[in-house]
């Protein structure tokens, strides 16, 4: 099915499970353990050997030698195989650093070696027996003189003249900020059990968000036919970006696999989940905003820098730049600077994340500047159009409804408006606000269900990282079909099953819903040519068609109906812009003798779509929500700009919010249709509520202390020799 | 991990002397430090000897009023008894400002004791690390290293480690004073502030326990009364480690002790520097502080210190 132009009324319109909320469907397997992650699967296969990976110790070089002489003797040790034994394998194409193969390193970590042995206690201790000699090669770490250097090159993206608007705007800002490398940090390390025993068909169980693209490049790195390879996927422990990719877990579980000739499963430590994996780089970012007196912004400029190994593309900072505020004048440009750090790529909203995290304290400061109000000055910069271009309209928009509904709930009005001036005991209160973009692409998604007996099996190579994919599938599934959400079973993430949209970008549940949606229909078709009826309904469990009702159960005795089908979307969406909005109001308190800043009530107004499942959708917002605070407050991958390595390598060192850190939370949903989106109206919404809101909180501390920071995360060290006296 | 026998001790005194007898033995109680450190081969004992079930773990007043701490009570039962949350609410603050729940649950009164520094280069092994392997270097002390959290007094060009727990930071305050009994069955009383040692060229050295020596006992003498806070600040609001904590004992005359945990590789108190608490944070911080070596990225512990140890007396 093509969805090729904007949606009519539709069942979605009358819908009666979409859009309601319904709890999790594989929340009880999740919470009573029996939905088996890829370390557990212990029954797929039998003979299941452990394997342990071996990582660099230096950043850049060569290695010289490695002796494995005491790791293979070593007690239940079946095989090692270091990257001095094999090729350089491929680098699969969304990705730059080589997994494994040859004497090149180029970030500390990488994998080096992989010892398969009975237990993983006896697979870790050889681990640790292997020997590596290295030619250590300089390298440089410093993202700041790199970016120095780079202002002002390359070719920007322009509209209109950037330095003669800004020139002549009576009021302007011109700062720097700076965000920190972050790291997924999902509970569930990247994991695989690989069964490629005799070199022929291999097989993955493994924690993958996204199975073609998996399959795809196994394919690439091994150099075999994709259609040898399968990949099961059905509960992921966490993904945010991280599992995108195939990673060292699986390539080196499929190389020990094969030296060992026995299966071999292989669980990434915790710390290679920073050094080894890949994280988002850090950024600078240099804003320069000229406005008018009115508050119109005339001219905008937006330079940004992050780190990537050679290949790659970084953290786009500038993401949102060209899209979300209006003005005639922009100048925007953003500079991959290479370095040996492990793979810079997405992590949640790519781009848009540290982008916002500098625009808009930027958008804050243009406001006290023009000593407006932070909602109306970004609502006098809202824009229906992409800036500089009218034939691309944003297809669905209300920013300003999300800042007007946000600041009202909120209680915004009612604020202390000068920096410093509102203290609660030991406590700076401050409140502090900021705007939410992120993109609503849809991909091409496919999904095949099974009709038998009344009951409906949905099958499709999703997967559900924890999102709610199952739930709002069979939502999807029991409103076309007509059927109670009880009879249909949702199957997720086999390599076996249609080709979907995966997860990533936001775009999973737009895309793959509709996905279900056209395989449903096909089945529709089916049956209505089986019963012999023109366009049947189908609800309450019964095909009807005038005083006509069959039930669902009786339709084909036993016999089981298949349909697939595949929701392609068509040119027509290329001629507007598709994004979600939203607007974060947050109250902290900063102590005004240590300077920690604390959230104490958040909250997030958010246009994107039909919400399919205000359960799960607010789930994912609240997250995002908590993930912004840590990255606000205390996340950052350290560097170690001697050596060039991600120093506080576990969760101990890594700071993401505990409980203790986050408050109150609310999340309200604009009701939004977006009709050019999906047949559906729907968009995502599992990285719009991570975009904007540690602005909000850096904005929120500043309100509380006069201090401003640009340099996140907004530690007590930025702030306490500013802060006044005691 | 590294291969290890086990046994289980059922008395201190032969407890110990098969720690000093046996190569390689490390006693266990709640695991909550040594495992991972096991794991990681940061520690390799050859043998393991579980003491959980010597019976340790009473808290008993003392004939002087004070209160004996057995080295196997819980820091979940020791914050939460009755007498410790009376007469010693210091401890009972800085005990509940530690670590999460779950390890407060395993983790013991001498465990906490001899926890091991977090440096993030003593805990990863391809990292120089004098304290780990004595003679290496120290990674968090060359160019570009990551030294935020570490230490800024007490240390030396070997190592600028802290100790990282909140617990001994009241202990030391209230003046606590650690038993134990050697491998010869004798015992030996050692005041907490001579528990702890400084690195010197000798960071490995981490306490002044001997060979083989097991704590039995942590003594706290009778109540001093007073004012008593724990303050850490951290940069998230649970499970971290200080950047700085302050344990403050403030009496109605405005004389009282403070001690700081996140600054030094032990506890950190100064007689003199106590003497100035009428005088204020400021006066305090002089003295406690004088002689400090920040690094250039912990040089803000310093205001910290003294803004946090300003507040808490400001709260009266």
């Amino acid at each position: 099915m093509e969805f090729n132009k904007p949606a009519d009324q539709n069942l979605f319109d009358r819908s009666k499970v979409v859009g309601k909320p319904h709890t999790r469907i594989d929340g009880p397997l999740k919470v009573s353990g029996q939905a088996p992650y890829a370390y557990e699967r212990h029954d797929v296969v039998d003979g299941q050997l452990v394997g342990y990976p071996v990582g660099s110790t230096i950043a850049k070089g060569r290695i010289t030698s490695m002796n494995t002489e005491a790791a293979k003797k070593a007690p239940g040790v079946k095989a090692v195989v270091t990257t001095l034994d094999i090729e350089p394998l491929g680098i699969w194409d969304y990705n730059a650093a080589r997994l494994f193969g040859g004497d090149k390193v180029e970030h500390y970590h990488q994998a080096i070696a992989v010892v398969v042995a009975e237990t993983f206690e006896q697979a870790r201790a050889a681990a640790a027996l292997i020997e590596t000699s290295y030619d250590v090669e300089q390298a440089k770490f410093d993202l700041k003189s790199e970016f120095e250097r780079l202002q002002g090159t390359g070719e920007p993206d322009t509209v209109g003249n950037f330095d003669e608007a800004f020139a002549a705007a009576p009021v302007t800002l011109d700062e720097v900020y700076t965000t920190p490398s972050e790291s997924h940090a999902m509970m569930e390390p990247h994991a695989s059990i690989v069964d490629w025993s005799d070199g022929g068909d291999m097989k993955l169980w493994t924690s993958n968000q996204m199975i073609e693209w998996g399959r795809q490049a196994l394919a690439k790195i091994f150099s075999i036919d994709p259609d040898r390879i399968s990949l099961e996927s059905p509960y992921i422990g966490g993904g945010f970006g991280a599992k995108l990719w195939v990673c060292s877990d699986a390539v080196l579980a499929a190389v020990g696999s094969r030296a060992a000739g026995r299966p071999v499963k292989l669980a990434m430590p915790r710390p290679f989940v920073a050094n080894n994996t890949t994280h988002r780089s850090a950024t600078i970012q240099r804003i320069k905003i000229g406005a008018a007196e009115d508050g119109k912004i005339t001219a905008i400029s937006h330079e940004a820098a992050s780190h990537t190994l050679l290949g790659g593309s970084g953290e786009n900072a500038i993401a949102q730049t060209p899209y979300f505020y209006a003005g005639d004048n922009r100048y925007i440009i953003h500079h991959p600077v290479e370095m040996n750090l492990p793979e810079a790529n997405a992590m949640r909203a790519p781009g848009e994340t540290a982008g916002l995290m500098a625009l808009e304290i930027a958008m804050d400061e243009m406001a006290e500047k023009l000593d407006m109000d932070p909602v109306e000055f970004r609502i006098a910069n809202d824009t229906q159009i992409k800036p500089g271009n009218p034939m691309k309209p944003f297809s669905d928009r209300h920013f300003v409804e999300c800042l007007r509904r946000g600041a009202d709930a909120f209680g915004w009005a009612d604020r202390n408006k000068t920096p410093g001036g509102q203290r609660d005991g030991n406590w700076l209160i401050g409140h502090g606000m900021a705007g939410a973009y992120r993109g609503a692409p849809t991909m091409k998604s496919g999904a095949r269900v099974r009709l038998k007996d009344g009951s409906l099996t949905v099958e499709t190579d999703m997967t559900d990282i924890g999102t709610g994919s199952y739930t709002i599938l069979a939502q999807t599934a029991a409103e076309t079909m007509g059927l109670p959400l009880e009879a249909v079973d949702v199957q997720l993430g086999k390599s076996s099953y249609p080709v979907s949209s995966g997860s990533g970008g936001q775009w999973g549940a737009a895309s793959s819903t509709a996905g279900v949606y056209a395989a449903c229909v096909a089945l529709r078709q089916q049956i209505a040519e089986r019963l012999g009826l023109e366009d049947p309904r189908f609800e309450g469990g019964n095909v009807v068609d005038g005083d006509m009702e069959t039930a669902l159960v009786d339709i084909a005795q036993g016999e089981e109906l298949v349909a697939e089908d595949t929701m392609e979307f068509g040119d027509f969406k290329k001629n507007m812009v598709h994004a979600t909005f939203g607007a974060h109001f947050v109250e902290v308190g900063v102590h005004a003798g240590t300077g920690e800043t604390r959230v104490r009530r958040m909250l997030a107004a958010c246009d994107a779509g039909r919400i399919l499942n205000p359960i799960t959708a607010r789930s994912q917002v609240i997250g995002g929500m908590t993930m912004g605070t840590g990255g606000a407050l205390s996340e950052e991958l350290a560097l170690d700009q001697g050596r060039g390595f991600f120093a506080n390598h576990d969760l101990a060192g890594y700071e993401v919010a505990v409980h203790a850190d986050i408050p109150h939370q609310e999340v309200i949903f604009l009701d939004t249709l977006d009709v050019s989106a999906t047949p559906l109206k729907a968009k995502g919404v599992g990285e719009l509520g991570l975009c904007g809101v540690a602005a909000a909180i850096a904005n929120a501390a500043y309100n509380a202390t006069g201090v401003r920071v640009r340099d996140y995360p907004v530690t007590l060290d930025k702030m306490i020799d500013k802060l006044p006296a005691i | 991990m590294k291969s290890f026998s086990y046994e289980r001790a059922s008395n201190a005194g032969q407890a110990a002397a098969r720690a000093a007898e046996v190569p390689g033995a490390m006693f266990v109680a709640g695991g909550t430090n040594l495992l991972d450190l096991m794991k990681l081969e940061i520690e390799t004992p050859r043998h393991l000897i579980d003491v959980n079930g010597l019976g340790l773990d009473k808290v008993e007043e003392t004939e002087e009023g004070g209160l004996r701490l057995g080295a196997l009570v819980s820091n979940t039962d020791l914050a939460a008894d009755d007498r410790v949350r009376r007469d010693y609410p210091v401890l009972t603050r800085a005990l509940v400002a530690g670590a999460s729940g779950q390890l407060r649950n395993k983790a013991t009164t001498a465990g906490n004791l001899l926890q091991r520094t977090r440096c993030p280069y003593f805990y990863d092994t391809a990292m120089p690390c004098n304290k780990r392997s004595p003679g290496e270097g120290c990674g968090a002390l060359s160019e570009g290293a990551f030294s935020r959290q570490l230490g800024i007094i007490g240390t030396s060009d070997s190592c600028i480690a802290t100790h990282p727990s909140d617990m001994a930071v009241a202990l030391r305050v209230l003046d606590a004073v650690v038993e134990t009994v050697t491998p010869s069955g004798a015992t030996r009383r050692i005041p907490l502030e001579e528990f702890h040692q400084l690195p010197g060229d000798t960071p490995e050295k981490e306490t002044a326990l001997m060979d083989g020596e097991l704590i039995t006992s942590v003594v706290l003498p009778a109540p001093v009364g007073g004012k008593q806070a724990y303050y850490k600040a951290r940069d998230r609001a649970s499970y971290a480690f200080a950047l700085v904590s302050v344990a403050l004992i403030r009496q109605p005359d405005g004389s009282g002790r403070v001690a700081l945990g996140g600054v030094a590789p032990k506890p950190w108190r100064r007689p003199e520097a106590d003497a100035e608490l009428p005088n204020g944070a400021r006066a305090v911080m002089a003295r406690l502080l004088d002689g400090a070596r920040p690094t250039e990225e912990n040089t803000f512990k310093i205001t910290l210190a003294e803004r946090t140890l300003a507040s808490m007396l400001a709260e009266e």
